[in-house]
């Protein structure tokens, strides 16, 4: 029994967080949130020159060889600091290459996304159907793609997406005319999301894939960055709590305050296990990962929820303001909860798993 | 990241298994009747039971190690073999005694504990010291070479069952708060002790209210110093704690609920099909899981030799308030169930969880109440400023 990270994980999940937490200090997390396109050069370079592009990716082809486990670590240190940019999309379509695509298919692209020279993204879902393809339409015919997917992270910025099938299947487009890209007016300004309208768009497929699997990996990197957001919202309520007075004293030495932070941390620090296990859970192909993957997906989606709105509270006018950052959290949390189907529509997928 | 025990623990689990079946499952089959006393006898023998126990005390002396430890507990459990005795006598006074007793006190009262013969209860709640307990009032002295006690205990579970109870008393009423406490070791058979029931909300009567009129007990059945009981009440040392069971037995508790919302109906139907049942019950087993993978972690790290922080002041609060959230969801399943008072053990329907419902108000309250360790939470594990005066 060591349900623990290795040394190698807490090393690279540390070089992220110290990284990520310099550069968004540096202003990325900020520019990036107030520019057009939700990305930050320096962030996304430096996240690239650290290998979390090539984490997940394997080894003969430039990658680390790692898995949904590891890539979790360093989504969660991403969360901690509202990192913006199109990590969460980019590792996904490298995660499906890695697992499905053909030979030619990886040597192609593999090497251009460990390096982050080429930005990819995922493209899933459709309005109306989070969780199950057989509503979907889009469809490869049988060298072209059409249909229409909601809420593809970051598609304006991606050359490459991994697109899902009604079929069950996933397809690779390099984005060309016939790839048309709308992107939301979104509510968290770090990680934009669009819908994608292909007509006719030359695609291939990639052989074997499943989107409910990709799915699954992608509900539980969710989990880690909402656990990573969660965490943060915890300190910084806490700090705040110290260092704030009124009535003559530090607000953190009134009852109410300390009760309110401690139920947020019984909500908050237990549920670490809850994403490692999950992710865990897919990495070993375990009976139960489809069940955990939304479970993980749907608790910590609410407990982070939970934890931005009690730190806004904890901040007072201050957290009500735009210039603080604290609503940069609350908006990735109504990210979190939202994307890829909300807590209810997981549990009641997880209760179905369950033989309920 | 690594879920199962290892080869060397699965080993060691057949062999607990081989001694249960010998030594309990069979001849219990066989419609022997194998006495609890001498079995504990022969699992101490093998160093099953009382592992952090030395020898010459009646313990088996074993290198801690929590996964044995947790092994034999679930197999122990699984054959429905006898464990440990429970109580405070071997939970709380046996690893004092050993921490911070004197040699002929171990010699005088652990063997006997351990074995049964030897039934203890806890003086330490007043009326007026509950949270607070430091602001205890009962009074002893030093008359002719004898302590002379007078006060009163409350909540002392199973009082009238135990021969002795251990207890904090007021010795030195002119030190500070926490100063002038002492750690008393008191016979109950004796006519300056007079037992009380308290009967509880649920119906059951295990707690006592204790009234100490000049009850003497001899002037060393002290453990410490004089004016050193509250540290040594606070002696917490544990061979092997138990990190897991905790989790274990809300996983059970879960497994029931999802039972009895396969069994209720709402509507003519298995409530377990209502949408709102099943939101509520996956809500909840997301809590129950996340219990179980913490108490994982601070497993493993115990036996990485780390400490687990934060987490580990989590657990009571944790466990208490899943107990809450079930108690609410067995409220709604059980219906019109809950408007009737359970009957006798054997031959009770759904009303049974009504002992869940109340019970688990007798969680948050026992063994420091949940405002209490939100205080703990806040102070020691965030930082948090400390109140006036408080000490958590």
């Amino acid at each position: 029994m060591k349900f623990l990270l290795s040394d190698d994980q807490i090393q690279l999940q540390d070089a992220v967080a110290r990284f990520a937490a310099d550069t968004c200090a540096a202003g990325a997390r900020r520019s990036a949130f107030e520019g057009e396109t939700g990305f930050d050069a320096a962030f996304w370079d430096g996240l690239m020159a650290l290998g979390a592009g090539a984490v997940s990716l394997p080894l003969e082809h430039g990658g680390l060889g790692l898995e949904l486990l590891d890539l979790a670590l360093i989504v969660e240190a991403i969360g901690y600091e509202a990192g913006p940019g199109p990590f969460l999309g980019h590792v996904l379509a490298g995660h499906a290459l890695s697992r499905w695509g053909s030979p030619t298919q990886q040597a192609e692209w593999i090497p251009k996304l460990a390096s982050g020279a080429t930005i990819a993204t995922v493209a899933l879902v459709e309005a109306g159907s989070e969780t199950s393809h057989y509503r979907w339409i889009t469809d490869l015919d049988p060298a072209s793609l059409n249909g229409q997917k909601a809420q593809s992270p970051n598609a304006e910025l991606a050359e490459l997406l991994i697109v899902g099938l009604r079929d069950g299947g996933l397809a690779l487009v390099a984005k060309g005319a016939e790839v048309g890209v709308e992107t939301c007016d979104d509510i968290d300004r770090t990680r934009r999301l669009s819908n994608v309208t292909f007509k006719n768009a030359a695609a291939e497929l990639l052989p074997g894939g499943r989107v409910d699997d990709l799915l699954d990996a992608a509900r539980v990197l969710v989990a880690a960055d909402a656990f990573g957001g969660a965490r943060r919202c915890l300190d910084m309520s806490t700090a705040y709590a110290k260092e704030r007075e009124q009535f003559g004293r530090a607000i953190g030495s009134f009852q109410a305050v300390k009760h309110q932070l401690a139920n947020l941390a019984v909500s908050v620090e237990p549920a670490r296990g809850l994403y490692w296990y999950a992710a865990h859970a897919y990495d070993r192909g375990l009976e139960d990962r489809a069940k955990m993957a939304s479970l993980a997906k749907a608790h910590l989606a609410d407990v982070f929820m939970q934890a931005a709105r009690v730190m806004i509270e904890v901040h007072g006018g201050l957290g009500y303001t735009w210039e603080h950052d604290a609503h940069i959290w609350f908006r990735r949390a109504m990210f979190d909860f939202a994307w890829l189907g909300t807590p209810q529509v997981h549990r009641a997928r997880s209760a179905q798993l369950s033989g309920w | 990241m690594e879920l199962e025990y290892g080869p060397e623990y699965e080993l060691f689990r057949s062999e607990v298994r081989q001694f249960l079946v010998e030594n309990w499952t069979k001849p219990v089959a066989d419609g022997a009747i194998v006495e609890a006393a001498s079995f504990r006898r022969q699992a101490t023998a093998k160093g099953y039971l009382y592992r952090g126990v030395p020898q010459r005390y009646g313990g088996s002396e074993q290198p801690a190690d929590p996964l044995k430890a947790r092994v034999i507990r679930e197999e122990f459990t699984r054959a429905r073999a006898p464990r440990e005795i429970e109580g405070p006598g071997v939970s709380m006074l046996v690893p004092t005694l050993l921490a911070v007793g004197e040699d002929w006190q171990k010699d005088r009262f652990v063997a006997k504990t351990l074995a049964g013969e030897y039934a203890w209860c806890q003086g330490y709640s007043e009326p007026h010291a509950g949270s607070d307990l430091a602001a205890l009032r009962t009074r002893g002295e030093i008359v002719d070479g004898t302590w002379r006690i007078s006060g009163q205990k409350v909540w002392t579970t199973l009082a009238h069952r135990a021969q002795f109870m251990f207890a904090l008393v007021r010795t030195e009423p002119d030190a500070p708060k926490h100063l002038g406490i002492s750690y008393l070791l008191i016979d109950m058979n004796q006519p300056g002790v007079t037992v009380r029931p308290l009967r509880q909300m649920s119906g059951g009567r295990e707690f006592n209210e204790v009234f100490l009129d000049d009850a003497r007990t001899p002037a060393d059945w002290i453990v410490g110093a004089r004016g050193a009981g509250w540290q040594v009440s606070r002696t917490t040392l544990r061979h092997e704690r138990d990190l897991v069971g905790g989790a274990g037995a809300t996983e059970d508790a879960f497994r029931k609920l999802v039972e009895l919302a396969r069994d209720a109906r709402c509507d003519g139907r298995p409530a377990l099909e209502s949408e709102d049942v099943r939101q509520a019950l996956a809500r909840i087993e997301g809590y129950v899981l996340a219990q179980r993978f913490t108490s994982y972690r601070q497993m493993s790290l115990e036996l990485a030799g780390q400490d687990a922080g934060l987490s580990g002041l989590l657990n009571k609060l944790n466990g208490t308030e899943i107990g809450h959230s079930m108690a609410n969801l067995a409220q709604e399943l059980i219906g019109s169930y809950g408007l009737l008072t359970p009957a006798p053990k054997g031959e009770r329907g759904p009303e049974k969880w009504i002992g869940q419902i109340m019970g688990s108000l007798g969680v948050a309250i026992a063994g420091g109440a949940s405002n209490i360790q939100r205080n703990i939470i806040a102070e020691r594990g965030l930082g948090l400023p400390r109140e006036g005066g408080a000490q958590s």
